[in-house]
């Protein structure tokens, strides 16, 4: 970012969603029929794109190391596979994880700001950040205030992430909007242009912990809302689908939604990642399939 | 298991290596297309020649033509050229089975069979979509998922008016007409010809069937479905042969009605031809349908709406929308994502899964859509076409836009017919509906704004058959469709689709 203070944006200048033709459009993208190289590159780059995640409370030490080798090297037999983009924990969790993945490349990402309801006051929530970023953490997902969101405070919500942007200091922000609880596409709309606007580096559409979590059409209204930033102010906003995506094949039509939407320009893990616990050994065994012609059972693929 | 592995292992190295040095042109990243993902057209059997289908039998025709896949050029079949002879026969059949079987048959019986056939379509759909996709250009995603969903709709619409018809226009009984000569065209040879089946069936009357030159397999192959389904013989014949074999139906004195879809100039001819004669006929002709975008829309999807209404089918739609007004405080906006769009389109293959763009259906109209896209540049329109390649075989054309077009520029008045957009700016909107007017054709139209009460205010001053609201190209067969002016006489589509084909007292 810049040295600029960050600016509200002109809500009257947004575009409306209609919600028909969105849905229509994402259907679109399910009827492309990826096959052959184009999949076995779209698995690939996939891998590469996952936010290897666990967010439980009863996740150990151990567990997180063993996710953070998952993450590292997720096909022992091929090391051309991978790595993931990262490992996203809480924040007590991130100084075992940042030790476990050392300098292999792959990034530690913290939930913080009251995961996942953002229902407490926003002294606590930037300390939880503080204290993630001091522990090591590369990337923060926050949540936002949904209720006030609802509630129509929209510059609540733009300070509040500007505030959590200034405490993040180097690390990168993802703001979590938890599209499942805004009920409409036009206030999805509304919030990822707060958040860009405020200076998300990510905009993330779900915590995992509420339905819906990511779909198709609320993924492209985001893509859309950073396209039309990207187009006025030249900055480009990565985009994070988290919770929802559990095989492969939903995985290539998000990826294909991403190609058709902003480019090739934002098909790499810096401008797009997975949420996703599920979905990591479904890839590698559809990676499998592609290379060998044949599937191989489950356990084949080592379950962390 | 170890084998495998092994395998994949060495398979995955040499990949690695190789595209350390050269990535694929299929590559998800840095590739320019697509893997190819064709559909399977080995299921579908196309017979090395055709003949006529009259009075329940196959008829050889001594002349013969061929008809051509447009996107390879190769032959695919041979078909008979009905001259007037075989017309005559195949009227004479259609009337001996309306007097003998097909009016005196209850509505309910003749239902039954209606929607016998509409099961049958649905059950050999994939086969119907690969061949209307070999033979017309389009391409596979469309006629699967558009035409022949449609095409079933239809029977399955009308088969239900036929035990109804005494109900569907109070006040009045509800007779047969016919014998009735359709003549259909070649953008949507099969559901061309269910619009025009289906509800002339329902109704008690018989037909001969004509269908487009460049397109006449997926009829003929309905043809053999209407025989399976055990229809009355003569009820359904179909006659194959070019304009003039339209002609001599048209002009056959034993047939009631004409029904014809095709272009303004046949319609005129017909009109004509059956001045002063007392017979019937309906007519669905061109049009340069005006889409409208209003600065208050929901502007990505509108984008995606003038993309289906002008590039749907390559543009070969009577409705489609060519002609684009775009409010002037979004028109850079709209352009641009515009162009955006269309350079993701998948241009190629027809039979490709991925394919949005197919070929261009003949070589007749491909010079046409050149010499009309020529007459824009030389007006002073400004020319943009998307950056993909085109196929060497076959016919293609680029998808096309024209921006600072003028009312007066041939490609604003003209039907096209073909993958080219004329856009046109306004400021307030009694310009909009001025210039949306100010055409011969009054076919369809589309209206994209947020605000509901503005949808139904301009929708209104519009003079079109069919309008759209936040969407484009949308199709039922309990909608009726239908145009004002030049774009043709009567509705197809509805109960209004019915009222063509009775002789209501």
């Amino acid at each position: 970012m810049s040295a600029d203070p960050p600016i509200f944006p002109d809500l009257r200048m947004l575009s409306t969603i209609d919600q028909v033709g969105v849905e229509e459009r994402a259907q679109r993208f399910q009827a492309r029929s990826i096959k052959s190289e184009s999949k076995l590159s779209a698995l690939k780059l996939a891998v590469t794109m996952l936010d290897v995640t666990t967010l439980e409370g009863k996740d150990s030490p151990g567990k997180v190391k063993q996710l953070c080798a998952k993450a590292k090297r997720p096909l022992p037999e091929d090391p051309s596979i991978g790595p993931a983009a990262a490992i996203c924990v809480y924040p007590r969790l991130v100084r075992v994880a940042k030790e476990a993945v050392g300098r292999s490349g792959v990034k530690v990402a913290s939930v913080a700001t009251g995961f996942p309801s953002g229902q407490s006051r926003l002294k606590e929530r930037l300390s939880e950040i503080r204290y993630a970023v001091g522990a090591g953490a590369d990337e923060i997902d926050m949540v936002i205030s949904r209720g006030k969101l609802l509630h129509g405070e929209f510059r609540s919500i733009f300070d509040e992430i500007v505030r959590c942007k200034e405490a993040c200091g180097g690390a990168h922000l993802k703001v979590i909007l938890e599209t499942g609880e805004l009920q409409t596409y036009d206030t999805v709309r509304i919030a990822s242009e707060i958040a860009m606007a405020a200076g998300a580096d990510f905009i993330k559409t779900s915590t995992g912990k509420i339905q819906p979590a990511a779909t198709l059409p609320v993924t492209l209204v985001m893509l859309e809302a950073i396209q039309d930033y990207y187009d006025r102010t030249g900055r480009m906003v990565g985009m994070k689908p988290a919770g929802g995506i559990s095989d492969a094949k939903t995985a290539i039509h998000y990826l294909v939604m991403l190609k058709e939407t902003l480019g090739k320009e934002w098909l790499t893990s810096r401008w797009f990642r997975f949420g996703a616990s599920s979905l990591t050994n479904d890839l590698l065994m559809q990676i499998r399939k592609q290379q060998t012609g044949r599937y191989q059972s489950a356990d084949y693929f080592t379950k962390d | 298991m170890s084998e495998a592995q092994d395998k994949g292992a060495a398979g995955s190295k040499t990949k690695s290596a190789s595209s350390g040095k050269k990535k694929s042109r299929h590559d998800f990243v840095d590739g320019d297309r697509y893997a190819p993902a064709p559909e399977s057209s080995e299921h579908v059997v196309v017979k090395d020649s055709y003949d006529l289908f009259i009075g329940g039998d196959w008829i050889r025709a001594p002349k013969r033509t061929e008809t051509r896949n447009p996107a390879t050029g190769e032959v695919l079949s041979e078909v008979g050229e009905a001259g007037p002879g075989m017309v005559k026969k195949a009227v004479a059949a259609a009337r001996k089975a309306y007097e003998e079987t097909w009016s005196t048959m209850p509505g309910r019986e003749r239902g039954k069979y209606l929607y016998r056939l509409a099961r049958l379509i649905q059950e050999r759909a994939r086969e119907f979509a690969v061949l209307e996709t070999m033979d017309g250009g389009k391409p596979i995603r469309e006629s699967r998922d558009v035409d022949l969903p449609l095409v079933a709709a239809h029977f399955f619409y009308y088969a239900g008016w036929a035990d109804k018809l005494d109900y569907a226009f109070p006040g009045r009984t509800a007779h047969s007409i016919g014998v009735i000569g359709q003549v259909i065209p070649w953008n949507f040879p099969l559901l061309m010809a269910a619009w025009k089946l289906a509800p002339a069936l329902a109704c008690g009357n018989t037909v001969v069937l004509k269908p487009a030159e460049t397109t006449p397999l997926t009829a003929l192959k309905l043809a053999e479905l209407i025989e399976e389904a055990g229809f009355p013989p003569g009820v359904v014949n179909v006659v194959t042969g070019g304009g003039k074999t339209g002609r001599h139906l048209v002009r056959h004195p034993d047939v009631d009605k004409v029904a014809f879809t095709g272009s303004t100039e046949v319609g005129k001819m017909i009109q004509r031809d059956l001045a002063g004669t007392g017979r019937r006929y309906t007519l669905e002709l061109g049009g340069k349908a005006a889409n409208i975008i209003f600065d208050d829309a929901t502007v990505n999807q509108a984008v995606e709406g003038i993309v289906n209404g002008i590039f749907f089918n390559q543009g070969h739609v009577c409705c489609a929308g060519s002609r684009l007004f775009v409010q002037e405080g979004i028109a850079d906006t709209v352009v641009r994502k515009l162009k955006r769009r269309m350079d993701n389109l998948v241009l190629g293959d027809p039979l490709d899964k991925n394919t949005d763009v197919g070929a261009i259906n003949s070589q007749e109209q491909l010079d046409r859509i050149k010499v009309l896209v020529d007459s824009g540049s030389e007006e002073g329109a400004k020319c943009w076409q998307s950056g993909q390649k085109l196929p060497r075989k076959g016919f293609w054309f680029k998808p096309t836009i024209f921006t600072e077009c003028a009312q007066s520029h041939q490609i604003v008045q003209k039907e096209i017919f073909g993958p080219v957009l004329a856009i046109q700016t306004f400021r307030t909107p009694e310009e909009a509906v001025e210039k949306a007017n100010n055409t011969p054709y009054g076919l369809s139209g589309g209206v994209w704004t947020d605000k509901g009460s503005k949808i139904f205010k301009i929708t209104s001053q519009i003079r079109a058959g069919v309008l759209w609201a936040n969407t484009f190209n949308k199709f039922d067969p309990a909608s009726p469709f239908g145009g004002y002016k030049e774009s043709g006489v009567g509705r197809e589509g509805g109960l209004q689709g019915l009222a063509p084909y009775l002789d209501l007292r």
